[in-house]
């Protein structure tokens, strides 16, 4: 225990009665925050063991630890067959005896390849894992792009307000006001034509194209989203000490207001991942997604989408695969925003 | 244009000498803060005039909503970006800084006038240690490195009578007390040595137990540091036996101002009367009614034509009603009322005065 303060309430003020009683039980209550802990102070206490580091992984549901396992084999295998390190057939080498086969079709399964082949004899596992790169790569590329535009528009139009968010705001509201597929396609289309124009076909990687126009799409979403946090973060009380203490708006904003929004801006990201991945897909089947023969989740769907009735496995396992990254993301994405609220809630 | 209608008499000195020279710290005159709203401007301060000298201590006493806090926050500029405005001057340290753009007045903010903030709970970052946001101020203001401005956050702590200050600097407010988390704040305020601190109800939501010692580690720093307090409270105890001076505001108008003592002995506002008789007292019996005054602080959009205090005062007349008084000086030095028909000295009272307490303290 320290010491007891010096001469601290000893005089009882008017604020404290007559009576000494009350000035040394306050001494109690201050002086019981360290080591002996007071009944009081031990949930407080608790909920300042759960946030470090150690205690965490204790309160993770087993859903949770399904996605971040079902994220992590996805990443790690797309990583590992981009180094080659996987003994997988090549994605775009055709089997011409197993096109079409597979579990589940009607011609019935391939030898050899455990998930089947697509009607142009390709091995299924292959392309599903060389494709989880491109769909991983583009989401999180465009969500990345997203996340660090919006979240400045967002910032600045949440903590300046006024004309500026006038402005910002605006803009957008006219952005979301375009369904986001229809923009996208736009974008792309936009975006292609000026690619062409300057670098000539070989100079862009179609991809950076495709993460270009999905990140302007959620540019309006992550901004929106930081807006209204950092807009009532700024309101509080201790923006206000932060000012009377004399610090600059630059460092109100990185130090003050931005480490408060970015839970929110994590949850919502981890959410957009989700949807620019399904997204990428629907632009797939609408022919501006990723390139064929390169392989990406959402054009395999697009390709084969006409065999749905006789080959329902070409279709399936990458609807699968997008189906369970996605419910994972929103998993992940509400577990990230349950812990990082632990703070707020537990005061 | 304010001078000329209060004349020489009303600019009354916290500290009793009546120079206005080398000690004189702030010169507050004519101030009006309005605020334009859906329904009309409110103003939420009309027309306060005050000085300061150094080291004293001013109390400003009133009601909630009687522009305390917008007083405070308009001398210091921390007003809202957005429809706020203000007129008046403000001489500090003799320079004027009631037209300062933000980013000038940021050399005064932390440096020569700090705030302390009414609730621990919410101006202080829930997601920064307590350490980063003592050395803030300090390595913002200061020209010193990380390690020095450290050691500085940590003499603070211990000044603010902190156990254990080095382990606090890595903690986060929610691991601390009400008590713990406003020292914490007094901490930050004082880092940098403000010449004038305004502590704006700083005990109102702690702990009975924890106020006086929390208004005490108040008054000892502010002696200790030769700085000047504006002490805003709605509890004429608090500021009993603390302020040098005490202006007691009523809808966004001072409506009595005098010498701590002079106050409490001849009080003639009638609202300051109520506001003292609102306080319980030790010597009365118990679960005996408190007084209150009936009625609430009018709308500032439009206030009533006469003596903004007629609607809820006792002894009104038909001339309070219709005409409103102007501050006009009493008999002791530094004493002035807005009243045309004030209340006698109240002085059977004064022998209970230093012993009012809490509400709490009055229950037993």
């Amino acid at each position: 225990m320290p010491a007891v303060p010096p001469d601290d309430s000893r005089v009882p003020g008017p604020g404290e009665g007559t009576e000494g009683s009350g000035s040394d039980l306050a001494r109690f209550a201050e002086d019981s925050l360290t080591p002996g802990m007071a009944v009081g102070q031990s949930q407080l206490y608790l909920t300042a063991v759960m946030t470090d580091g150690k205690s965490r992984s204790r309160r993770l549901s087993l859903g949770a630890w399904l996605a971040i396992g079902w994220l992590g084999v996805i990443v790690a295998l797309a990583v590992l067959a981009q180094l080659g390190l996987l003994p997988l057939k090549d994605p775009n080498q055709s089997f011409t005896s197993c096109a079409r086969l597979g579990p589940f079709a009607k011609e019935g399964s391939a030898s050899g390849h455990l998930l089947g082949c697509d009607s142009n004899g390709r091995d299924m596992m292959s392309r599903l894992i060389f494709g989880a790169w491109s769909s991983i790569l583009v989401s999180t590329g465009a969500v990345a792009l997203g996340f660090v535009v919006g979240g400045v528009l967002g910032m600045l139009a949440g903590y300046f307000g006024g004309k500026v968010d006038t402005v910002l705001t605006s803009v957008f509201n006219v952005f979301l006001s375009i369904p986001g597929v229809i923009l996208a396609l736009a974008l792309v289309a936009f975006l292609q034509g000026a690619a062409d124009n300057t670098g000539g076909q070989h100079g862009i990687d179609p991809k950076f194209i495709l993460v270009l126009a999905l990140g302007i799409v959620s540019i309006p979403l992550l901004g929106r989203i930081t807006r209204a946090s950092a807009l009532t973060w700024s309101q509080r009380e201790f923006v206000t000490a932060a000012r009377a203490q004399g610090a600059k708006p630059l460092r109100i904003m990185l130090r003050e207001v931005l480490p408060n929004v970015l839970p929110a801006m994590l949850s919502i990201a981890l959410l957009g991942i989700a949807v620019a991945m399904v997204a990428e897909g629907t632009l797939s089947i609408l022919g501006v997604g990723v390139k064929p023969p390169t392989p990406s989740w959402g054009n395999i769907i697009g390709s084969e989408r006409s065999s749905l009735a006789d080959s329902p496995h070409m279709i399936f396992e990458p609807a699968l695969c997008i189906f369970f990254t996605v419910l994972s993301l929103n998993f992940l994405g509400d577990v990230v925003r349950a812990r990082l609220d632990v703070r707020e809630s537990s005061v | 244009m304010s001078d000329a209608t209060l004349g020489p008499d009303s600019t009354v000195t916290a500290n009793s000498t009546t120079d206005g020279g080398a000690n004189r710290l702030l010169e507050v005159t004519d101030l009006h803060t309005t605020f334009s709203t859906q329904h009309g401007d409110v103003r939420a301060v009309d027309g306060v005039s005050f000085t300061l000298d150094r080291g004293r201590t001013l109390g400003v006493v009133g009601e909630s909503g009687s522009g305390k806090t917008v007083l405070a926050r308009s001398v210091m500029g921390l007003l809202p970006k957005r429809g706020a405005t203000r007129s008046g001057s403000i001489r500090f340290e003799g320079a004027e800084i009631a037209d300062l753009a933000p980013k000038k007045m940021r050399a005064y903010w932390g440096q020569q006038m700090a705030m302390i903030f009414q609730d621990p709970m919410t101006s202080l970052n829930p997601v920064m240690k307590i350490g980063n946001q003592i050395t803030e101020s300090i390595r913002e203001h200061l020209d010193v490195d990380r390690h020095h401005a450290q050691e500085m956050a940590v003499a603070l702590l211990r000044s603010v009578r902190i156990p254990e200050p080095e382990r606090r600097l890595g903690e986060y407010p929610h691991q601390m007390s009400g008590g713990m988390r406003q020292r914490v704040c007094i901490a930050v305020a004082l880092a940098c040595g403000p010449a004038l601190l305004f502590a704006d109800e700083p005990t109102t939501a702690l702990d009975v137990t924890v106020q006086a010692q929390v208004l005490d580690l108040i008054a000892h720093q502010q002696s200790e540091r030769e700085m000047a307090t504006i002490m805003i409270t709605h509890d004429l105890g608090v500021v009993a036996g603390r302020a040098d001076e005490i202006l007691v505001m009523y809808a966004g108008r001072v409506v009595e101002k005098a010498p701590t003592t002079v106050l409490f002995s001849e009080m003639r506002m009638p609202y300051t009367e109520a506001l003292l008789s609102s306080i319980p007292r030790l010597d009365q019996p118990s679960h005996a009614h408190l007084a209150t005054i009936p009625g609430r602080p009018p709308n500032l959009v439009s206030p009533p034509p006469g003596c903004r205090f007629a609607p809820r005062c006792a002894y009104v007349q038909d001339r309070c009603r219709e005409e409103e008084p102007p501050l006009v000086a009493a008999d002791a030095p530094g004493h002035e009322y807005r009243c045309w028909f004030p209340v006698d000295p109240p002085t059977r009272r004064v022998a209970t005065v230093p012993a009012t307490g809490t509400p709490d303290d009055g229950g037993r």
